[in-house]
Protein backbone atom coordinates (compact mmCIF):
# COMPACT_ATOMS: atom_id res chain seq x y z
CA UNK A 1 0.00 0.00 0.00
CA UNK A 2 1.34 3.39 -1.01
CA UNK A 3 2.03 6.06 1.54
CA UNK A 4 0.23 9.36 1.13
CA UNK A 5 3.39 11.19 0.13
CA UNK A 6 3.96 8.61 -2.63
CA UNK A 7 0.38 9.05 -3.86
CA UNK A 8 0.76 12.82 -3.80
CA UNK A 9 4.10 12.69 -5.61
CA UNK A 10 2.45 10.92 -8.56
CA UNK A 11 0.15 13.85 -9.21
CA UNK A 12 1.45 16.28 -11.85
CA UNK A 13 0.39 19.13 -9.57
CA UNK A 14 2.95 18.11 -6.96
CA UNK A 15 5.62 16.79 -9.31
CA UNK A 16 9.06 18.18 -8.62
CA UNK A 17 8.56 19.00 -4.95
CA UNK A 18 11.31 17.90 -2.61
CA UNK A 19 10.80 14.86 -0.41
CA UNK A 20 10.73 17.14 2.61
CA UNK A 21 8.01 19.29 1.06
CA UNK A 22 6.01 16.21 0.06
CA UNK A 23 6.23 14.80 3.56
CA UNK A 24 5.03 18.07 5.04
CA UNK A 25 2.07 18.22 2.65
CA UNK A 26 1.28 14.56 3.34
CA UNK A 27 1.22 15.45 7.02
CA UNK A 28 -1.67 17.81 6.25
CA UNK A 29 -3.51 15.18 4.18
CA UNK A 30 -5.90 12.33 4.76
CA UNK A 31 -7.86 9.86 2.68
CA UNK A 32 -11.54 10.65 2.35
CA UNK A 33 -14.49 9.34 0.40
CA UNK A 34 -17.83 10.79 -0.68
CA UNK A 35 -20.94 8.90 -1.67
CA UNK A 36 -22.71 9.62 -4.94
CA UNK A 37 -24.84 12.73 -4.50
CA UNK A 38 -23.01 13.91 -1.40
CA UNK A 39 -22.35 17.64 -1.30
CA UNK A 40 -18.68 18.32 -0.69
CA UNK A 41 -18.86 22.10 -0.44
CA UNK A 42 -21.39 24.88 -0.88
CA UNK A 43 -20.84 28.30 -2.38
CA UNK A 44 -19.64 30.66 0.35
CA UNK A 45 -18.38 27.88 2.62
CA UNK A 46 -14.94 28.42 4.09
CA UNK A 47 -12.41 26.90 1.72
CA UNK A 48 -10.36 25.08 4.32
CA UNK A 49 -9.53 22.14 2.13
CA UNK A 50 -8.67 21.04 -1.38
CA UNK A 51 -8.71 17.57 -2.85
CA UNK A 52 -6.73 15.31 -5.15
CA UNK A 53 -9.30 13.01 -6.72
CA UNK A 54 -8.14 9.40 -6.96
CA UNK A 55 -11.38 7.77 -8.09
CA UNK A 56 -14.66 9.27 -9.28
CA UNK A 57 -15.94 12.59 -10.46
CA UNK A 58 -17.39 15.74 -8.91
CA UNK A 59 -19.56 18.46 -10.43
CA UNK A 60 -19.35 22.20 -9.90
CA UNK A 61 -22.76 23.84 -9.99
CA UNK A 62 -24.02 27.41 -9.83
CA UNK A 63 -27.49 28.09 -8.44
CA UNK A 64 -29.74 30.07 -10.75
CA UNK A 65 -32.77 31.63 -9.02
CA UNK A 66 -36.04 30.04 -10.08
CA UNK A 67 -34.25 27.61 -12.43
CA UNK A 68 -32.24 24.43 -12.28
CA UNK A 69 -28.66 24.79 -11.23
CA UNK A 70 -26.15 25.11 -14.07
CA UNK A 71 -23.35 22.57 -14.14
CA UNK A 72 -20.30 24.56 -15.20
CA UNK A 73 -17.53 22.03 -14.81
CA UNK A 74 -16.63 18.56 -13.67
CA UNK A 75 -13.40 17.45 -12.09
CA UNK A 76 -12.26 13.89 -12.68
CA UNK A 77 -9.86 11.39 -11.15
CA UNK A 78 -6.27 12.58 -11.21
CA UNK A 79 -7.24 16.25 -11.03
CA UNK A 80 -7.17 18.73 -8.20
CA UNK A 81 -10.41 20.11 -6.85
CA UNK A 82 -10.29 23.54 -5.28
CA UNK A 83 -7.97 26.51 -5.36
CA UNK A 84 -9.98 28.92 -3.23
CA UNK A 85 -8.07 27.76 -0.14
CA UNK A 86 -5.06 29.64 -1.52
CA UNK A 87 -6.62 32.98 -2.38
CA UNK A 88 -8.60 35.34 -0.13
CA UNK A 89 -11.39 35.36 0.91
CA UNK A 90 -10.86 31.58 1.09
CA UNK A 91 -14.40 30.67 0.15
CA UNK A 92 -15.81 28.07 -2.24
CA UNK A 93 -17.25 29.61 -5.40
CA UNK A 94 -19.46 26.71 -6.44
CA UNK A 95 -21.55 23.94 -5.00
CA UNK A 96 -19.48 20.80 -5.33
CA UNK A 97 -21.26 17.45 -5.53
CA UNK A 98 -19.91 13.94 -5.94
CA UNK A 99 -21.67 12.58 -9.04
CA UNK A 100 -20.39 9.09 -8.25
CA UNK A 101 -18.44 7.44 -5.46
CA UNK A 102 -15.35 9.56 -4.92
CA UNK A 103 -12.15 8.56 -3.20
CA UNK A 104 -9.75 11.44 -2.71
CA UNK A 105 -6.91 12.83 -0.71
CA UNK A 106 -8.09 15.79 1.34
CA UNK A 107 -5.59 18.50 2.22
CA UNK A 108 -5.89 20.88 5.15
CA UNK A 109 -5.68 24.15 3.23
CA UNK A 110 -5.39 26.35 6.32
CA UNK A 111 -2.45 24.28 7.60
CA UNK A 112 -0.62 24.43 4.28
CA UNK A 113 -1.40 28.14 3.91
CA UNK A 114 0.17 28.89 7.28
CA UNK A 115 3.24 26.89 6.36
CA UNK A 116 3.52 28.69 3.01
CA UNK A 117 3.57 32.03 4.86
CA UNK A 118 6.66 31.02 6.79
CA UNK A 119 8.28 28.73 4.19
CA UNK A 120 8.34 30.97 1.14
CA UNK A 121 10.11 28.35 -0.99
CA UNK A 122 7.21 25.94 -0.47
CA UNK A 123 4.76 28.79 -0.88
CA UNK A 124 6.25 29.79 -4.22
CA UNK A 125 6.36 26.19 -5.43
CA UNK A 126 2.70 25.63 -4.59
CA UNK A 127 1.64 28.99 -6.00
CA UNK A 128 3.33 28.12 -9.31
CA UNK A 129 1.57 24.76 -9.44
CA UNK A 130 -1.87 26.02 -8.52
CA UNK A 131 -1.47 28.93 -10.93
CA UNK A 132 -1.26 26.33 -13.69
CA UNK A 133 -4.47 24.73 -12.47
CA UNK A 134 -6.18 28.13 -12.37
CA UNK A 135 -4.84 29.18 -15.78
CA UNK A 136 -5.95 25.87 -17.30
CA UNK A 137 -9.48 26.40 -16.03
CA UNK A 138 -9.44 30.05 -17.17
CA UNK A 139 -8.35 29.09 -20.68
CA UNK A 140 -10.98 26.39 -20.90
CA UNK A 141 -13.59 28.91 -19.79
CA UNK A 142 -12.49 31.43 -22.40
CA UNK A 143 -12.69 28.81 -25.14
CA UNK A 144 -16.20 27.97 -24.05
CA UNK A 145 -17.08 31.66 -24.33
CA UNK A 146 -16.28 31.61 -28.05
CA UNK A 147 -18.53 28.59 -28.56
CA UNK A 148 -16.12 26.30 -30.35
CA UNK A 149 -18.93 24.07 -31.59
CA UNK A 150 -20.75 26.96 -33.27
CA UNK A 151 -22.39 26.44 -36.61
CA UNK A 152 -21.73 28.04 -39.98
CA UNK A 153 -24.51 29.86 -41.76
CA UNK A 154 -25.28 28.13 -45.09
CA UNK B 1 -15.62 1.37 -54.08
CA UNK B 2 -16.18 5.07 -53.59
CA UNK B 3 -16.76 7.04 -56.72
CA UNK B 4 -15.67 10.61 -57.09
CA UNK B 5 -16.74 13.23 -59.54
CA UNK B 6 -13.71 15.39 -58.90
CA UNK B 7 -11.86 13.94 -61.89
CA UNK B 8 -14.76 14.93 -64.12
CA UNK B 9 -14.47 18.60 -63.24
CA UNK B 10 -16.34 20.78 -65.67
CA UNK B 11 -18.38 17.95 -67.12
CA UNK B 12 -22.14 18.12 -67.32
CA UNK B 13 -22.33 15.08 -65.05
CA UNK B 14 -20.41 16.77 -62.26
CA UNK B 15 -22.47 19.94 -62.37
CA UNK B 16 -25.97 18.52 -62.78
CA UNK B 17 -27.96 17.71 -59.65
CA UNK B 18 -29.50 14.25 -59.67
CA UNK B 19 -33.02 14.07 -58.24
CA UNK B 20 -33.25 12.19 -54.94
CA UNK B 21 -36.32 11.65 -52.83
CA UNK B 22 -36.40 12.07 -49.09
CA UNK B 23 -37.38 8.59 -47.85
CA UNK B 24 -36.89 9.04 -44.12
CA UNK B 25 -36.42 11.94 -41.77
CA UNK B 26 -35.52 12.16 -38.12
CA UNK B 27 -35.12 15.13 -35.81
CA UNK B 28 -31.88 14.74 -33.88
CA UNK B 29 -31.87 17.95 -31.85
CA UNK B 30 -33.85 21.17 -31.70
CA UNK B 31 -32.11 22.42 -34.87
CA UNK B 32 -30.72 19.31 -36.53
CA UNK B 33 -32.35 16.71 -38.76
CA UNK B 34 -31.11 13.59 -40.51
CA UNK B 35 -32.44 12.87 -43.99
CA UNK B 36 -32.23 9.59 -45.86
CA UNK B 37 -32.26 9.94 -49.62
CA UNK B 38 -32.79 7.50 -52.47
CA UNK B 39 -32.44 8.21 -56.18
CA UNK B 40 -35.63 8.83 -58.09
CA UNK B 41 -34.18 7.03 -61.04
CA UNK B 42 -30.98 5.14 -61.76
CA UNK B 43 -28.07 3.85 -59.72
CA UNK B 44 -27.38 5.36 -56.30
CA UNK B 45 -24.34 7.47 -55.56
CA UNK B 46 -21.82 5.43 -53.58
CA UNK B 47 -19.68 7.71 -51.44
CA UNK B 48 -16.71 6.83 -49.26
CA UNK B 49 -16.06 7.79 -45.63
CA UNK B 50 -15.19 11.48 -45.48
CA UNK B 51 -16.70 12.48 -48.81
CA UNK B 52 -19.44 15.05 -49.18
CA UNK B 53 -22.32 15.76 -51.52
CA UNK B 54 -23.77 19.02 -52.72
CA UNK B 55 -27.43 19.08 -51.72
CA UNK B 56 -29.71 21.36 -53.67
CA UNK B 57 -32.94 22.67 -52.18
CA UNK B 58 -34.61 23.61 -55.44
CA UNK B 59 -35.25 27.31 -55.71
CA UNK B 60 -33.23 28.11 -52.61
CA UNK B 61 -29.66 27.01 -53.08
CA UNK B 62 -27.01 24.36 -52.70
CA UNK B 63 -24.78 23.42 -49.76
CA UNK B 64 -22.05 20.87 -49.14
CA UNK B 65 -23.06 18.24 -46.61
CA UNK B 66 -20.89 15.36 -45.44
CA UNK B 67 -22.06 11.82 -45.89
CA UNK B 68 -23.15 10.26 -42.62
CA UNK B 69 -24.39 6.87 -43.78
CA UNK B 70 -23.29 3.44 -42.72
CA UNK B 71 -21.82 2.37 -46.02
CA UNK B 72 -20.98 -1.04 -44.62
CA UNK B 73 -24.60 -2.14 -44.76
CA UNK B 74 -26.65 0.52 -46.50
CA UNK B 75 -26.47 2.34 -49.82
CA UNK B 76 -28.97 5.03 -48.90
CA UNK B 77 -27.53 8.50 -48.68
CA UNK B 78 -27.69 9.82 -45.14
CA UNK B 79 -27.10 13.47 -44.36
CA UNK B 80 -27.33 15.17 -40.98
CA UNK B 81 -28.07 18.85 -41.36
CA UNK B 82 -28.21 21.72 -38.90
CA UNK B 83 -30.75 24.37 -39.84
CA UNK B 84 -28.76 27.58 -39.65
CA UNK B 85 -29.17 29.31 -43.01
CA UNK B 86 -31.72 29.57 -45.80
CA UNK B 87 -30.62 26.42 -47.64
CA UNK B 88 -30.15 24.19 -44.62
CA UNK B 89 -33.47 25.38 -43.20
CA UNK B 90 -35.16 24.45 -46.49
CA UNK B 91 -33.51 21.02 -46.47
CA UNK B 92 -34.46 20.39 -42.86
CA UNK B 93 -38.04 21.39 -43.66
CA UNK B 94 -38.25 18.85 -46.51
CA UNK B 95 -40.99 16.29 -45.95
CA UNK B 96 -40.81 12.64 -46.91
CA UNK B 97 -41.22 12.43 -50.67
CA UNK B 98 -39.67 15.83 -51.29
CA UNK B 99 -37.24 15.85 -54.19
CA UNK B 100 -33.83 17.40 -53.63
CA UNK B 101 -30.89 17.63 -55.98
CA UNK B 102 -27.69 15.75 -55.24
CA UNK B 103 -24.26 16.15 -56.79
CA UNK B 104 -21.33 14.07 -55.70
CA UNK B 105 -19.62 12.40 -54.09
CA UNK B 106 -16.81 14.92 -53.90
CA UNK B 107 -13.50 15.11 -52.15
CA UNK B 108 -11.16 12.52 -50.73
CA UNK B 109 -11.78 9.87 -48.09
CA UNK B 110 -10.57 9.24 -44.56
CA UNK B 111 -7.48 6.97 -44.56
CA UNK B 112 -9.38 4.57 -42.35
CA UNK B 113 -8.25 1.43 -44.18
CA UNK B 114 -4.64 2.59 -43.85
CA UNK B 115 -5.17 2.82 -40.09
CA UNK B 116 -5.62 -0.95 -39.78
CA UNK B 117 -3.56 -2.42 -36.98
CA UNK B 118 -3.39 0.91 -35.15
CA UNK B 119 -5.28 2.45 -32.27
CA UNK B 120 -8.02 4.78 -33.47
CA UNK B 121 -8.99 8.03 -31.77
CA UNK B 122 -12.11 9.77 -33.02
CA UNK B 123 -12.80 13.26 -31.71
CA UNK B 124 -16.10 14.86 -32.66
CA UNK B 125 -17.46 18.26 -31.76
CA UNK B 126 -21.19 18.98 -31.99
CA UNK B 127 -22.48 18.10 -35.42
CA UNK B 128 -19.00 16.82 -36.28
CA UNK B 129 -20.01 13.30 -35.33
CA UNK B 130 -22.10 12.46 -38.44
CA UNK B 131 -19.23 12.99 -40.93
CA UNK B 132 -17.22 10.50 -38.87
CA UNK B 133 -20.00 7.93 -38.74
CA UNK B 134 -19.03 6.12 -41.98
CA UNK B 135 -15.44 5.72 -40.77
CA UNK B 136 -16.64 4.63 -37.34
CA UNK B 137 -18.83 1.94 -38.87
CA UNK B 138 -15.92 0.72 -40.95
CA UNK B 139 -13.87 0.25 -37.78
CA UNK B 140 -16.76 -1.38 -35.94
CA UNK B 141 -17.40 -3.82 -38.78
CA UNK B 142 -13.71 -4.72 -38.85
CA UNK B 143 -13.14 -4.27 -35.13
CA UNK B 144 -10.53 -7.01 -34.76
CA UNK B 145 -8.36 -5.35 -37.41
CA UNK B 146 -7.86 -2.29 -35.24
CA UNK B 147 -6.35 -1.67 -31.83
CA UNK B 148 -7.97 0.36 -29.10
CA UNK B 149 -10.79 2.63 -30.19
CA UNK B 150 -11.36 5.88 -28.29
CA UNK B 151 -14.42 7.93 -29.20
CA UNK B 152 -14.37 11.40 -27.63
CA UNK B 153 -17.43 13.53 -28.16
CA UNK B 154 -18.11 17.09 -27.07
CA UNK B 155 -21.05 19.42 -27.58
CA UNK B 156 -22.36 22.71 -26.28
CA UNK B 157 -25.15 21.19 -24.19
CA UNK B 158 -26.65 17.72 -23.69
CA UNK B 159 -29.39 18.61 -26.18
CA UNK B 160 -26.77 19.24 -28.87
CA UNK B 161 -25.51 15.65 -28.78
CA UNK B 162 -26.62 13.70 -31.85
CA UNK B 163 -26.86 9.92 -32.36
CA UNK B 164 -26.45 9.53 -28.60
CA UNK B 165 -28.27 6.19 -28.25
CA UNK B 166 -26.33 4.83 -31.20
CA UNK B 167 -23.04 6.04 -29.75
CA UNK B 168 -23.79 4.35 -26.43
CA UNK B 169 -24.62 1.12 -28.25
CA UNK B 170 -21.17 1.20 -29.85
CA UNK B 171 -19.64 1.40 -26.41
CA UNK B 172 -21.60 -1.63 -25.24
CA UNK B 173 -21.20 -3.79 -28.31
CA UNK B 174 -17.82 -3.01 -29.83
CA UNK B 175 -15.31 -2.32 -27.06
CA UNK B 176 -15.26 1.42 -27.65
CA UNK B 177 -13.69 3.68 -25.02
CA UNK B 178 -16.41 6.33 -25.08
CA UNK B 179 -16.11 9.66 -23.32
CA UNK B 180 -18.56 12.54 -23.64
CA UNK B 181 -18.52 16.09 -22.34
CA UNK B 182 -20.65 19.19 -22.73
CA UNK B 183 -19.80 22.85 -22.27
CA UNK B 184 -22.71 23.47 -19.96
CA UNK B 185 -25.01 21.00 -18.30
CA UNK B 186 -27.61 21.00 -15.61
CA UNK B 187 -28.02 18.79 -12.61
CA UNK B 188 -29.83 16.18 -14.75
CA UNK B 189 -26.67 15.75 -16.83
CA UNK B 190 -24.68 12.93 -15.29
CA UNK B 191 -21.66 13.18 -17.58
CA UNK B 192 -18.64 15.39 -17.78
CA UNK B 193 -18.69 19.15 -18.23
CA UNK B 194 -15.91 21.00 -20.01
CA UNK B 195 -14.27 21.22 -23.39
CA UNK B 196 -13.75 18.14 -25.53
CA UNK B 197 -10.01 18.69 -25.13
CA UNK B 198 -10.26 17.56 -21.50
CA UNK B 199 -11.09 14.06 -22.75
CA UNK B 200 -7.77 13.63 -24.52
CA UNK B 201 -5.25 13.31 -21.65
CA UNK B 202 -6.97 10.29 -20.07
CA UNK B 203 -7.88 8.60 -23.39
CA UNK B 204 -6.37 5.17 -23.93
CA UNK B 205 -4.20 5.02 -27.06
CA UNK B 206 -0.60 4.46 -28.04
CA UNK B 207 0.62 7.71 -29.61
CA UNK B 208 3.36 5.82 -31.45
CA UNK B 209 0.84 3.68 -33.26
CA UNK B 210 -2.44 5.55 -33.55
CA UNK B 211 -4.46 7.56 -36.03
CA UNK B 212 -6.81 10.33 -34.96
CA UNK B 213 -9.86 11.50 -36.90
CA UNK B 214 -11.21 14.87 -35.86
CA UNK B 215 -14.28 16.77 -37.05
CA UNK B 216 -15.76 19.96 -35.71
CA UNK B 217 -15.43 23.67 -36.27
CA UNK B 218 -11.88 24.64 -37.21
CA UNK B 219 -11.31 26.41 -33.91
CA UNK B 220 -12.18 23.19 -32.09
CA UNK B 221 -9.95 21.07 -34.33
CA UNK B 222 -7.08 23.45 -33.69
CA UNK B 223 -7.22 22.95 -29.93
CA UNK B 224 -7.90 19.23 -30.23
CA UNK B 225 -4.90 18.78 -32.51
CA UNK B 226 -2.73 20.67 -30.05
CA UNK B 227 -3.89 18.47 -27.19
CA UNK B 228 -3.31 15.31 -29.25
CA UNK B 229 0.21 16.52 -30.02
CA UNK B 230 0.71 17.13 -26.30
CA UNK B 231 0.13 13.38 -26.03
CA UNK B 232 2.98 12.98 -28.59
CA UNK B 233 0.70 11.99 -31.44
CA UNK B 234 2.47 13.25 -34.60
CA UNK B 235 0.70 15.87 -36.72
CA UNK B 236 0.88 13.43 -39.64
CA UNK B 237 -1.31 11.03 -37.66
CA UNK B 238 -4.03 13.59 -36.99
CA UNK B 239 -6.69 13.68 -39.70
CA UNK B 240 -9.10 16.60 -39.84
CA UNK B 241 -11.91 17.58 -42.17
CA UNK B 242 -12.06 21.20 -43.28
CA UNK B 243 -15.30 22.92 -44.03
CA UNK B 244 -15.14 25.86 -46.38
CA UNK B 245 -17.62 27.51 -48.70
CA UNK B 246 -17.78 24.85 -51.37
CA UNK B 247 -19.76 25.85 -54.44
CA UNK B 248 -18.81 23.82 -57.53
CA UNK B 249 -17.40 20.82 -55.67
CA UNK B 250 -14.87 20.07 -58.41
CA UNK B 251 -12.10 22.63 -57.98
CA UNK B 252 -13.25 25.12 -60.60
CA UNK B 253 -14.78 28.08 -58.80
CA UNK B 254 -12.16 28.61 -56.09
CA UNK B 255 -14.61 29.49 -53.33
CA UNK B 256 -13.09 26.87 -51.03
CA UNK B 257 -9.49 27.87 -51.63
CA UNK B 258 -7.31 27.98 -48.57
CA UNK B 259 -3.76 28.88 -49.47
CA UNK B 260 -2.50 26.47 -52.14
CA UNK B 261 -5.29 23.95 -51.73
CA UNK B 262 -8.89 23.68 -52.84
CA UNK B 263 -10.80 21.92 -50.10
CA UNK B 264 -13.43 20.38 -52.39
CA UNK B 265 -10.80 18.89 -54.68
CA UNK B 266 -7.84 18.15 -52.40
CA UNK B 267 -9.78 17.59 -49.14
CA UNK B 268 -11.89 17.84 -47.26
CA UNK B 269 -9.74 15.33 -45.29
CA UNK B 270 -6.22 16.51 -44.50
CA UNK B 271 -3.55 15.54 -42.06
CA UNK B 272 -2.84 18.26 -39.53
CA UNK B 273 0.73 18.87 -40.74
CA UNK B 274 -0.71 19.96 -44.11
CA UNK B 275 -3.11 22.57 -42.72
CA UNK B 276 -1.82 23.70 -39.36
CA UNK B 277 0.04 26.72 -40.73
CA UNK B 278 -2.79 27.62 -43.12
CA UNK B 279 -5.31 27.70 -40.30
CA UNK B 280 -2.99 29.96 -38.31
CA UNK B 281 -3.28 32.69 -40.96
CA UNK B 282 -5.77 35.30 -39.85
CA UNK B 283 -8.99 35.46 -41.87
CA UNK B 284 -7.72 32.97 -44.46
Amino acid sequence: MKTLDAVIAESPVFAGLTQEQLEFIAGCAQNVHFEEGQIIAKRGDAADAFYLLRIGEVALDIDVPNKKSVRVDTVEAGQVLGWSWLIPPYQWNYEVTATELVRAVSFDGACIRDKCASDTELGYALLMRFSQVIVGRLQATRLRLIDIYGADTH
Amino acid sequence: MAQTLTETAGSLEAMTPVPYAVTAKRQDTYDTWTLELEPVDGAPIVPGPGQFNMLYAFGVGEVPISNAGNFETDERLVHTIRAVGAVTKALCAAEIGTIVGVRGPFGNTWPIVEAKGKDVVVVAGGIGLPPLRPAIYHVLKNRKDYGRFALLYGARTPTDLVFLDEVKSWQCNYDVDLDITVDVGDTDWKGKVGLVTKLIPPAQFDADDAQAFVVGPEIMMKFVAQELMNRDLPAESINVSLERTMRCGVGLCGHCQIGPTLVCRDGACYTWDKVEKLLAVKEL
